[in-house]
């Protein structure tokens, strides 16, 4: 199958980019999305051109690395699917395909679709977790955790921290990858401890990095390809005001 | 003494000599129970107030090295870390599926730390040191302590208490799990770990950077030259001891399960820099991945092994068949693995069922694109069960195949073939995880200690970070207590001709500017070694492979074009060097395969197999571990060998017929 | 608490606060219009009443100007929030895409901002036309049923009030429900649907209810 790439290029961080028009002629419907990339980053590397530079790993949807906005959604049209098992045959022959790169004032580009997101790394580091020196655990069986809790737990911590929450937002809100984060060690019982100053200086690091604020659109549930439900940032606001209004600190 | 090896073309000896053996110092002897409590006790101690004036670099933040990096920092040392990646979160180990093993015996079924202990040296067909096994038995306890107090969020019971679920093979029910995404989970508790130790100033993190050299003065290593791969800026990073904990060099085979950008460069520079690289031909296959479906192919995907519990496995019996599966009867099927093995059926261990897949593909019965897959059929499943049953089981597995191949697996059989999954071999460690190189650690899969010839299922997981929390730690302080080191700088001599042979490296990729991109140079690479140093080995093929890889290596330099400049993010860059490395390191990958003349685990030879076809282990002349000392690119390395003792367990063969 | 107002989920809980405290005006101010059916005296009579509820405990229509001041109080932080989170929503992507973002959310959800600036605009119009009457075609002090009627002999002044009404309907529908969230209130996709439901409910009772004066006029139901 035949297609147009349309596909953002900028080459620093302080350069003006723009979309530039790649034909791609023999397009496998097996092929993963970023497959295609890299048949377009050989054909531009033997034309003697800059390949197009975009961040990807592990290739099966875990590592959280890879992602662009295809024709206005991020990771493209295939819900619950990360850009790399995002595959062509979702695509149809003549396709004109808009490719660009997560914009959020907090990710900056770096190259192309290449953004940096170290704000949520950042955000991690000012409370994301609960505190135990190694070797001080007490053993696993001393506190049971309910199974409906653990699964809330798990169904949280899925979160690859891709950053499509973000770039599905039309504030640029990271509410979601906030609140999956508070989710997951709010609720079990080893999080109790550090409940309150979790919350409260992870909604201030997310607040520094100039992430926009969330008006329940909904958007980033329906782009996070892990599924992290809305009902989580309902928990995160509740946390959030219960902790501040509870005077600890 | 020296042996010569010269290749069969009769041209440039490509051969090894022989050195004097190695053995391991560091570990106690007397009763296997207490070695670690008693290596602890020895170990010289750091005075926390000193702690801050140590400096210790660790790369890389999967497993190993993120849970090192967060207990270090927590201990009071102050630690550089280092990942390719442009967060530490995102280190391969997140892909780990399957669970972690654990010898907490909560079943009550006879699980004990002996017992996982004699199923790991069992398991890795007697071709680790025991020593370092049954720490590893020990330490594994502790290890989902510390999970779940992080917050790990395990499967459970009804009950709140955690689940478990045998695997691999063992008869216990000892491996911990969360969903098919422990990996993922233990990840990023080990992150979080680490994050908060990054918060305190404890450690610096350096993402999006990558090492490529080790600084070695007066015979230690001193620190590491890196890559901001942003900027492209290379700068030197000095320390009092440095850490790898880079993973391991599956990517060799361009198609694995290995993250696309994993890859070898920083063992196979501290290699380069007097590390011996011990047993780089035990290489593991997973049977159960999705085939490719064409050139474009970048990476293989796993599908977990559980899949064969009710999967059965078959080919058309005519070669060259190419009817769709449904219009192939029933007796015009061959389920090969039932016909070969009827006791264990589909269910044989990862490398005789990966092993039969080749063979039946070799006779050209295989199917799909390139005859390079056999049908994993769930109908009679299907049938037996019901398809909600089956759903509820095996769902979450189902659509991800379906969201890479498009077909419906409950329609049509899934095709899996078998593709490389992990790396036995690594860098030489003593027990206390030192390599040859003193001050040189190496943590997790990077290092050869514990699997042997053949890793367990679930092993990985908690080789990673018993290494990382548990047992680099303590080892590392008796180092830096007892090595009186100098400080060092960054404008020695060392330093500065590590500095000076990095940046020239680069400088000479991006100056060849050929002809052919470096993917299709890391491509036929791949290819050469999973044909000839793939499942099965034999010497012709060996000689062939090891005959092509030095023109492979000289074409490359030759004609590869590299885009852009040093001075950016460049992609192409960074491949092209790991690619270099790679083209070295598969020359040691396939000489030791070549001179390890037995069948064992990972490693199977063909002139060494029982009359069934099955892997025939030489006890007698290769109960050692192969350290290798390089020696120059091309030139012949020396082999030191480690006699493996065997006191606790007896040498047993396999069967499984 | 001051730490509470300057993050942007604090701001958003004083939006769904303030918001709630005007819907629970919205609805008895919608009750009290329908008063208008039962004839001119009676809504004169009710108009007065609203002046000396509170008496003799308080002063007369001191209950008025502390409701008018709470009023003012909540409009105020509402639009203050607004505004301050819309910046910083906005210079949150600084560069928008090429091809635009593809909602899946509802209109009334994307149109908060806008629909919000439009009922900010009418709530100035309203004031000038039925508080201060200085916009009122009758403008007779104490006359509010004859001043009503007035207004939607116009068939402008009649659209001016029924677009505002719609844009009230589409703010209430996604604004309760996401103030519900904003509170923590919606902690699961089966409550979920409850509060997109009983939202949808409100916003339309009270849409309908403030609707059903203009259009009584104009159908002359009411005269």
């Amino acid at each position: 199958m035949k297609v147009t790439l349309r596909i953002w290029r900028q080459s620093g961080p302080d350069e003006s980019g723009k979309l530039v028009d790649y034909q791609m002629d023999d397009v496998n419907p097996d092929m993963s999305f970023l497959e295609m990339l890299d048949v377009l980053n050989e054909r531009l590397i033997l034309n003697g051109e800059a390949p197009v530079a975009f961040d990807h790993d592990c290739r099966e949807g875990i590592c959280g690395s890879c992602g662009m906005v295809i024709n206005g959604m991020p990771h493209g049209p295939q819900t619950l699917t990360t850009t790399c098992q995002l595959h062509m045959r979702t695509f149809s022959d003549g396709d004109v395909i808009v490719v660009e790169p997560w914009r959020s004032a907090a990710f900056p580009i770096i190259k192309d679709l290449v953004v940096d997101r170290t704000a949520f790394d950042r955000i991690i580091q000012s409370g994301g977790y609960i505190s135990v020196a190694t070797g001080s655990a007490p053993e696993a069986h001393s506190q049971l955790v309910p199974k409906p809790d653990a699964d809330l737990a798990f169904e949280n911590a899925e979160c690859i921290g891709c950053g499509a929450c973000v770039a599905a937002c039309p504030n640029g809100s990271s509410m979601l990858f906030v609140s999956a984060k508070v989710s997951h060690l709010n609720v079990l019982p080893q999080g109790q401890p550090e409940r309150e100053t979790r919350v409260l200086r992870m909604v201030e690091a997310m607040d520094l990095e100039g992430f926009g604020g969330c008006t329940n659109t909904g958007e980033c549930t329906n782009a996070c390809p892990k599924g992290i439900p809305q009902a989580s940032i309902a928990r995160l606001n509740r946390e959030y005001l219960r902790a501040s209004l509870s005077g600890r600190r | 003494m020296s042996e010569i090896i010269t290749n069969g073309a009769g041209t440039a000896p490509i051969g090894y000599t022989v050195g004097e053996d190695l053995v391991d110092r560091a570990a106690p002897d007397g009763p296997i129970e207490t070695r670690w409590t008693r290596r602890k006790f020895a170990a010289k101690l750091v005075n926390p107030a000193n702690r801050r004036k140590h400096r210790i670099i660790v790369v890389g933040t999967g497993l190993a090295g993120a849970s090192a990096g967060a207990t270090l920092g927590e201990q009071g040392y102050k630690v550089i870390q280092f990942c390719y990646q442009d967060s530490p979160r995102r280190a391969h180990s997140i892909a780990a599926q399957g669970g972690i093993n654990a010898a907490k015996n909560y079943r009550n079924d006879g699980d004990s730390v002996r017992r996982l202990f004699y199923d790991t040296i069992k398991g890795g067909d007697f071709r680790a040191r025991e020593s370092n096994v049954h720490r590893l038995a020990e330490v594994s306890v502790q290890i989902i302590d510390q999970c779940v107090a992080q917050g790990v969020p395990f499967a459970r019971e009804y009950s709140g208490l955690l689940d478990t679920r045998s695997f691999g093979g063992v008869q216990v029910q000892r491996t911990f799990y969360a969903r098919g995404q422990t990996g993922q989970q233990l990840l990023l508790g080990a992150y979080q770990a680490l994050s908060r130790q990054i918060d305190a100033g404890n450690v610096e993190m350096h993402p999006r950077t990558e090492m490529l050299d080790l600084i070695v003065i007066d015979g230690r290593a001193r620190g590491i030259i890196a890559r901001d791969l942003v900027t492209g800026k290379v700068s030197t990073y000095m320390a009092d001891a440095v850490v790898l904990a880079t993973g391991g060099y599956g990517n060799v085979f361009y198609l694995s399960t290995n993250a696309k950008n994993s890859n070898a460069s920083a063992i196979w520079r501290a290699c380069k820099r007097g590390a011996y690289m011990a047993n780089p031909c035990y290489t593991q296959i997973h049977p159960t991945c999705i085939p490719r479906s064409g050139d474009h192919q970048s990476k293989l995907t796993l599908m977990s092994e559980s899949l064969r519990n009710d999967g059965r496995i078959w080919v058309p019996k005519k070669a060259g068949d190419t009817r769709p599966p449904d219009q192939i009867p029933e007796h015009e099927r061959d389920y090969y693995l039932e016909r070969i093995y009827p006791s264990f059926g589909n269910l044989v261990p990862r490398d005789i069922a990966s092993r039969a897949a080749k063979n039946v593909c070799d006779e050209g019965r295989g199917v799909g694109p390139g005859g390079l897959g056999v049908y994993l059929d769930f109908a009679d499943a299907i049938r037996r069960m019901g398809e909600d049953k089956v759903r509820e089981k095996y769902g979450n597995l189902f659509e991800m195949y379906e969201r890479i191949t498009g077909e419906n697996p409950y329609k049509v059989p899934m095709r899996i073939y078998p593709a490389i999954h992990y790396t036995m071999g690594g860098l030489w460690v003593d027990y206390d995880l030192q390599s040859t190189v003193p001050g040189l650690f190496v943590i997790g899969e990077a290092n050869f200690s514990d699997h042997g010839a053949n890793r367990l299922g679930a092993s990985a997981l908690m080789q990673g970070l018993a290494d990382g929390y548990f047992v680099l730690p303590p080892v590392i302080g008796n180092y830096l207590a007892q090595a009186k080191l100098v400080p060092a700088d960054v404008d020695s001599p060392e330093a500065r001709e590590a500095y000076d042979r990095s940046t020239e490296r680069l400088e000479r990729l991006l100056a060849v500017n050929g002809d052919r991109t470096p993917d299709s140079f890391h491509r036929e690479l791949g290819q050469l070694l999973w044909d000839y140093c793939g499942m099965a080995r034999n010497e012709a093929g060996l000689r062939k492979a090891l005959a092509r890889i030095p023109e492979l290596r000289e074409e490359f330099w030759q004609r590869v074009k590299v885009p852009g400049t040093g001075a950016e993010l460049n992609q192409s860059l960074e491949k092209a060097n790991r690619i270099s490395d790679f083209l070295e390191f598969a020359e040691l990958l396939c000489l030791d395969a070549l001179h390890r003349a037995e069948s064992c685990g990972g490693h199977f030879r063909e002139e060494s197999q029982t009359p069934d076809g099955e892997a025939l282990r030489d006890d007698e002349n290769f109960a050692y571990a192969a350290a290798w000392e390089f020696t120059g690119v091309g030139s012949p390395p020396v082999l030191h060998r480690e006699q493996l003792k065997f006191e606790e367990v007896h040498l047993a063969q396999r069967s499984y017929a | 608490m001051l730490a509470l107002w300057r993050s942007t989920i604090g701001k958003k809980a004083v939006m769904a606060v303030t918001g709630l405290a005007m819907l629970l005006f919205l609805i008895a101010h919608m009750l009290g219009n329908l008063k208008i059916f039962f004839g001119r005296e009676e809504f004169d009579e009710y108009a007065h009443w609203l002046r000396t509820v509170g008496t003799p405990v308080l002063h007369n229509a001191w209950f008025l100007w502390i409701s008018r001041a709470l009023l003012v109080v909540c409009v105020v932080l509402h639009i203050v929030s607004a505004y301050q989170l819309s910046r910083r929503d906005l210079s949150a992507r600084p560069k928008g895409y090429a091809h635009r973002l593809r909602p899946t959310a509802s209109y009334a959800t994307n149109t908060m901002r806008f629909g919000g600036i439009i009922l900010a605009l009418f709530i100035i119009y309203h004031l000038l036309d039925l508080t201060a009457l200085v916009a009122n075609p009758n403008g007779v002090e104490g006359a509010v049923y004859d001043n009503v009627v007035a207004d939607f002999q116009h068939w402008y002044i009649a659209l001016a009030y029924i677009v505002a009404m719609l844009a009230l309907c589409l703010h209430i529908a996604h604004g309760f429900w996401s103030a519900a969230r904003t509170l923590g209130a919606v902690s699961s996709a089966t409550r979920a649907r409850v509060y997109k439901a009983v939202a949808g409910t409100l916003a339309l009772i009270i849409s309908v209810g403030f609707l059903a004066t203009p259009i009584g006029v104009m159908s002359g139901l009411v005269d």
